[in-house]
């Protein structure tokens, strides 16, 4: 990991946009699954598998590799299509999200995609197995190990109590080696968060837990980077990064709607593009930088 | 008689027999399991002494984890350690664990297939003074259910010393149900232990068996002493020790019903769902015959000592001996 240059950034924002655009194109295949968590994750899973993971696409079993376990396993499009861009499968694959004999379940599955580090879809498990291989790696490595396991959450995940006792564990042990991100979109299933089940103040209640804490846009590449790197360099806890995030980023008309969160384009809420057009304008707002390149390249 | 060749304890019929608490098993047997392979390790929630889990705490410090009164992370973190190489032990008291923790257990054990042990204690009615809130007496049902998980049920402290060391070996998850009082020593170390393996524990002198008592866990002392007194009135009885209820020894079930042509079920837990519905689901499909299930009958325990217990919840040798007469009668 080091510091990004302007032409690195570039290169991240090229590739997030490139995997956004796998994102809906698997989407409109499957006919169901979530598009807001996805779109507005896309940067952050591109910073971490062009940058900062330590792994190997084309060696998924070596031991040395850092893990990155998604909780909130219903956003596994981003999962996917990132995968897929950084080599552990063909791009093409994508295709077969949700679908029947599918190696690409509709939650991740590893006996299917055997490149994911776990199972997950139920929320409120994912923290609690980072909890587990952070403390196994100390057991084998020392508290000086150089290896880090990630941990990825919803915010309306942090509903569920079972995260809440894998969050004072890892405080207990002083975890330096675990980083949480939290993906602060603001939405779950009924609505905002801060209507169904009021999370604020969030960074506060981690703190309480013994964790270090720091609040980033989870668009802004630069930052985020600065954000993992002061997250290593804490030695006494364990540290949650929260990543600001709108929700559908990508595609204006889905953007900060809480009703695409479980649809794909296609079955999203109709007031702004009707369904048989949703998944043509994503991808032409997308394809086209929003808007910013006159006629579209195939 | 008690099978010859699977060298049983001899002092079995003493009244000071040997008596020992099956979870203590359990304890010793982890710290051979730990010191065979140093990737064990063991989980517990605030129950170490309890489930017998302090010998391998006290022994290998460095390779035990307390997540405190957190059943659901005992599970997810055990999964973890699994994913890092690890086989994790991970205890509590089986009302809370699977009880509690059943989906965590499904979804990242099961599902997500890691060699982690689940360890339940204080499984049964016998727990005792605590009551009706800490007897596990659905465990069985809940466990066996689910796909990818081994379900082992031991009879005595011996047994269940054998068993830990051997689910260490597999990568299998696997659930060990314990009890927490003392119960007699049924087997020796050289009684043989197979997972997946049900075994004739007593046969008739002579002759063939006309009724088959298939039991897990410690009630096999009643079940054996029942076979004993029942022979004398001229009842010829096998008694299979069934200590694995997943995978199930179908082959050797339906021997024991080709022979008796009826089976009698003992189990201290719940009729519904337990091992007497496995052993139904085997014998219905295969080789149907009349079964007669001991167990609890759609009741939640209550305070009292594990004698009055199992007595008052239809477990005793009276009840026992009825379910055989009853199995009898029904042959035709």
């Amino acid at each position: 990991m080091s510091f990004l240059t302007q032409s690195k950034i570039l290169d991240l924002e090229k590739k997030a946009n490139d995997i956004r655009i796998s994102i809906i194109e698997s989407l409109i295949e499957a006919k169901s699954g979530h598009t807001a968590g996805p779109l507005g994750m896309a940067d952050v899973f591109t910073l971490f598998y062009f940058h900062i993971l330590k792994h190997d696409p084309k060696n998924p079993t070596w031991p040395e590799r850092d893990r990155l376990v998604l909780s909130n396993g219903h956003i596994c499009p981003v999962l996917y299509s990132t995968m897929a861009h950084a080599g552990y499968f063909e791009v093409e694959e994508l295709k077969t999200l949700r679908k029947f004999g599918t190696r690409l379940q509709g939650h991740p599955h590893r006996e299917y995609l055997p490149y994911v580090e776990t199972s997950s879809g139920p929320l409120g498990l994912g923290l609690g197995q980072a909890v587990g291989m952070a403390l196994a790696d100390r057991m084998d490595n020392g508290a000086n190990t150089e290896r880090y396991i990630y941990c990825f959450l919803g915010d309306g995940e942090l509903d569920e109590g079972s995260n809440w006792e894998s969050i004072m564990l890892a405080g207990k042990n002083k975890l330096r080696n675990l980083i949480a991100v939290v993906d602060r979109n603001n939405i779950q299933i009924e609505g905002y968060t801060e209507d169904v089940m009021p999370l604020e103040s969030l960074a506060d209640k981690w703190r309480a837990f013994n964790w270090h804490v720091i609040e980033v846009s989870g668009h802004d590449f630069q930052a985020l980077n600065e954000a993992v790197e002061e997250a290593q360099a804490i030695y006494e806890k364990p540290t949650v990064i929260i990543a600001h995030t709108i929700p559908g980023k990508g595609v204006k008309e889905f953007e900060r709607d809480y009703r695409w969160h479980g649809n794909p384009p296609g079955s999203g809420p109709e007031d702004k593009i009707k369904k048989a057009e949703q998944g043509a304008v994503a991808l032409a707002e997308l394809r086209t930088l929003g808007g910013q390149i006159i006629s579209e390249h195939q | 008689m008690l099978n010859p060749q699977l060298k049983l304890n001899t002092k079995i019929f003493n009244e000071d027999v040997e008596q020992v608490p099956i979870r203590k098993g359990f304890g010793l047997g982890l710290v051979i399991a730990g010191e065979a392979n140093k990737n064990v390790v063991a989980l517990c929630a605030d129950l170490t002494e309890s489930t017998q889990m302090h010998l391998f705490k006290e022994k290998f410090p460095e390779r035990f984890v307390q997540v405190g009164v957190a059943e659901q992370n005992l599970a997810t973190v055990s999964s973890g350690m699994a994913a890092m190489g690890k086989i994790p032990f991970m205890s509590s008291y089986a009302m809370f664990s699977p009880g509690r923790n059943w989906e965590p257990i499904r979804t990242s054990i099961c599902y997500n297939d890691r060699p982690v042990k689940i360890i339940g204690s204080h499984a049964g009615i016998s727990v005792g003074p605590d009551g009706g809130t800490h007897q596990a007496i659905e465990d069985i049902a809940i466990t066996r259910v689910i796909p990818n998980l081994d379900v082992i049920s031991p009879c005595d402290a011996l047994e269940a010393k054998r068993a830990t060391i051997e689910i260490a070996k597999t990568k299998k998850p696997t659930y060990l149900r314990l009890a927490r009082e003392k119960t007699p020593i049924i087997t020796t170390e050289e009684t043989p232990f197979v997972i997946g393996k049900g075994y004739i524990y007593w046969m008739p002198d002579m002759g063939l068996a006309q009724v088959g008592i298939i039991t897990t866990g410690a009630l096999l002392y009643r079940a054996i002493m029942v076979a004993k007194e029942l022979e004398a009135e001229g009842i010829k009885i096998k008694v299979m020790n069934l200590a694995t209820i997943k995978p199930i020894d179908s082959e050797s079930i339906i021997t024991l019903a080709k022979e008796t042509r009826a089976i009698v079920t003992v189990e201290e837990h719940q009729i519904a769902g337990g091992m007497g519905s496995a052993v139904a689901e085997v014998l219905a499909q295969n080789f149907p015959v009349p079964i007669e299930f001991i167990g609890v009958n759609d009741k939640f325990g209550q305070s009292g000592t594990q004698d009055e217990l199992i007595e008052h919840y239809g477990m005793g040798k009276d009840s026992i001996k009825e379910a055989v007469r009853k199995a009898l009668s029904r042959k035709n």
